[in-house]
């Protein structure tokens, strides 16, 4: 065990390096000039000019200035934005609002997501199976912008039920979008535990429970859940990494100043240290997650080891 | 082998007596194998046959033909010119005259939405192409030599999945000078070939050892020849359901980067742009949000049908 993680950790060095540096070079190395977006449309003096390229190491060859980031990121300096902001105050600052985020959408895919399909898979074929399996498909074509207008014009404007912007009202703003964001993965959760419960349902094992005449309700939730879920805790597992970097969207629709909306103002704003910093960060996440998710294989499923 | 199909599934399959020996004879196999209904049984016909009656493939079929023509030939569902405008009509809602109302600009909003499917559908179509060309080469390459080349590409798809793919686009597109239709699908050809990469890559994987492989490396067939007329082939049905499925994905990722206004530029139609432009009248005009929205589902329903319903008839293992 103890080998196969540092395995899996060394083999997150290349793939980190990887992305870093694939962000870094379309950041600095394709066309459009940061230091005279700076200016606006006065443009800055020459002088400044050179001053800011030398400061920023825009004039050093792209592998010196991505090994002067990398070396800087080892002692833990994110690099400074253009527009002198330290880019780990904007992490800092940011990331709360974006854990908070993802941490609402995973709640309502184990709830909401678990429930439905454990229902659906019990009785295949059901009014309620039909149900689900018809609804999930619907959510998963909406695109999540789409959803999100749907859902402030009906929960927030109609009804009145929730804010449709910002995080003004504590945990409370976050549940709308935090629903939105987690729409398509909840409707991934539903479909698995559907699935899995059904193909599970099936076993022997599962029979002896019902022979020996235990209650239905222990049945399914002692014996066949827990084989059952373990695609869905990995699946849901993995999707944290996934959703703690892929909320800009929504963080768009609903206004809220997290990461993903920093990384995209980054992008409007040509701010390439920010965005480097935060993308390499979301790749850890997302990778960091994946490992702990295969090592959580090894605890749920006794058949698994990791030599 | 005959092509008679029975109307029914237990219908009796031979019901007059054949005429010559060879007929007889090929009836009787067919007897045997399938035990009363005579019919063909490659994959594809057999396949075929099921999506035929699935109602949901159906649907989606006829959505997405409906969707290409408009996307082809707009003008078959609109004579009015979508640059035609009068402000004074502006974000007018839906009357018999237009039937989807005005946008901000007085244009008929009908005819901007109809001429919006245009761009959905050439990005999806080219985007979906360039993804099956990367996954196939990097796939066929990684699972057929193994060893380094796979490690390394393995790597290299490790780096691209870590990066989501709406992220790795916009930083793309954002260094882009022009971002028109091409721009567009090179970004998403970039960030979303993994998947396809590694169907092809598990196919490669599962049968480069299989007896027939080797009978025609034996028969010295080139590498080339092995890998495309003998192992490749067992990747099209994969390959035929997860790109349908994604076509839509990808018709959806377009909406959503012309949305963050990173996407398609205007006076472009795009159906992005067209919910983008009409965010902010939420309250007063919620027409212009409803109409490109519900258009845009539907295409990506469209996908999502046809290949679910495609899964369901080419996975021997889910009937």
């Amino acid at each position: 065990m103890g080998r196969y993680v540092a395995r899996r950790l060394l083999l997150m060095i290349p793939v980190l390096i990887g992305a870093s540096f694939l962000i870094f070079w379309m950041v600095y190395a394709l066309p459009g000039d940061p230091i005279r977006a700076l200016g606006g449309d006065r443009p800055l003096p020459p002088a400044v000019v050179a001053q800011l390229r030398e400061d920023f190491n825009l004039n050093d060859p792209l592998l010196v200035q991505y090994a002067k980031y990398v070396g800087g990121l080892l002692q833990g300096d994110f690099g400074t934005a253009f527009n002198g902001r330290p880019v780990i105050d904007t992490i800092t600052q940011r990331l709360p609002v974006t854990i908070r985020l993802a941490l609402v959408a995973i709640g309502f895919e184990i709830v909401i997501g678990i429930l439905a399909g454990i229902l659906a898979g019990i009785r295949r074929g059901s009014y309620f199976d039909n149900l689900v399996l018809v609804s999930t498909t619907f959510v998963v074509s909406i695109p999540v912008f789409v959803l999100g207008f749907i859902a402030q014009y009906t929960l927030g404007l109609k009804l009145g039920i929730f804010p449709i912007a910002g995080v003004n009202e504590g945990l409370y703003s976050y549940i709308l979008p935090g629903l939105v964001l987690a729409s398509l993965s909840l409707a991934y959760v539903a479909r698995l535990t559907r699935t899995s419960l059904a193909e599970n349902v099936r076993n022997d094992y599962v029979r002896t429970a019902r022979a020996k005449g235990l209650k239905p309700s222990v049945v399914i939730g002692k014996h066949t859940l827990r084989n059952s879920l373990i695609p869905v805790v990995t699946f849901i597992g993995a999707d944290l990494g996934a959703l703690l970097g892929g909320a800009i969207v929504t963080e768009s629709v609903f206004n809220i100043p997290g990461l993903g909306r920093a990384v995209y103002d980054g992008v409007r704003n040509q701010e390439g240290v920010l965005v480097v910093g935060i993308v390499t960060m979301f790749v850890f996440f997302y990778i960091f997650f994946n490992l702990l998710v295969d090592l959580l294989y090894a605890v749920l499923d006794p058949r698994i080891r990791y030599e | 082998m005959s092509n008679r199909e029975p109307d029914f599934g237990g219908a009796p399959s031979v019901t007059a007596a054949p005429e010559r020996p060879e007929e007889q004879k090929a009836a009787e196999t067919a007897v045997a194998h399938v035990g009363g209904a005579l019919r063909q049984t490659s994959l594809w016909s057999d396949a075929w046959r099921q999506l035929r009656r699935n109602p949901f493939f159906v649907v989606g079929g006829l959505m997405f033909l409906t969707f290409t023509a408009m996307a082809v030939v707009p003008k078959l569902f609109t004579r009015i010119d979508p640059r035609a405008c009068d402000i004074s009509n502006s974000a007018q809602g839906p009357s018999a005259d237009a039937w989807f109302g005005y946008d901000v600009y007085g244009c008929d909003y009908y005819a901007n939405v109809i001429y919006g499917a245009r761009k959905s559908m050439s990005i999806g179509l080219i985007t979906i192409i360039g993804v099956l060309i990367i996954g196939l080469v990097v796939g066929a390459l990684s699972g057929y030599y193994g060893g380094w080349t796979d490690s390394v590409l393995a790597r290299i798809t490790d780096v691209f999945y870590g990066l989501p793919l709406i992220l790795g686009a916009l930083v793309l597109l954002s260094v882009l000078t022009t971002r028109g239709v091409w721009q567009i699908s090179l970004a998403l050809i970039v960030f979303g070939w993994m998947t396809a990469m590694r169907l092809v890559r598990a196919t490669v994987v599962s049968v480069k050892e299989a007896d027939y492989v080797q009978a025609a490396r034996a028969l010295g067939s080139s590498t080339r020849r092995v890998l495309s007329r003998h192992i490749l082939p067992n990747a099209v049905a994969p390959l035929l359901v997860y790109s349908t499925i994604a076509v839509g994905g990808i018709i959806a990722a377009e909406a959503t980067l012309s949305f963050l206004g990173i996407g398609l530029q205007r006076p472009a139609f795009s159906w992005g742009l067209q919910i983008d432009a009409s965010q902010n009248r939420l309250r007063d005009a919620a027409h212009l949000l409803l109409f490109p929205s519900l258009f845009l589902s539907l295409t990506v329903l469209s996908f999502i049908l046809m290949g679910d319903a495609l899964r369901d008839a080419l996975d021997p293992k889910l009937r």
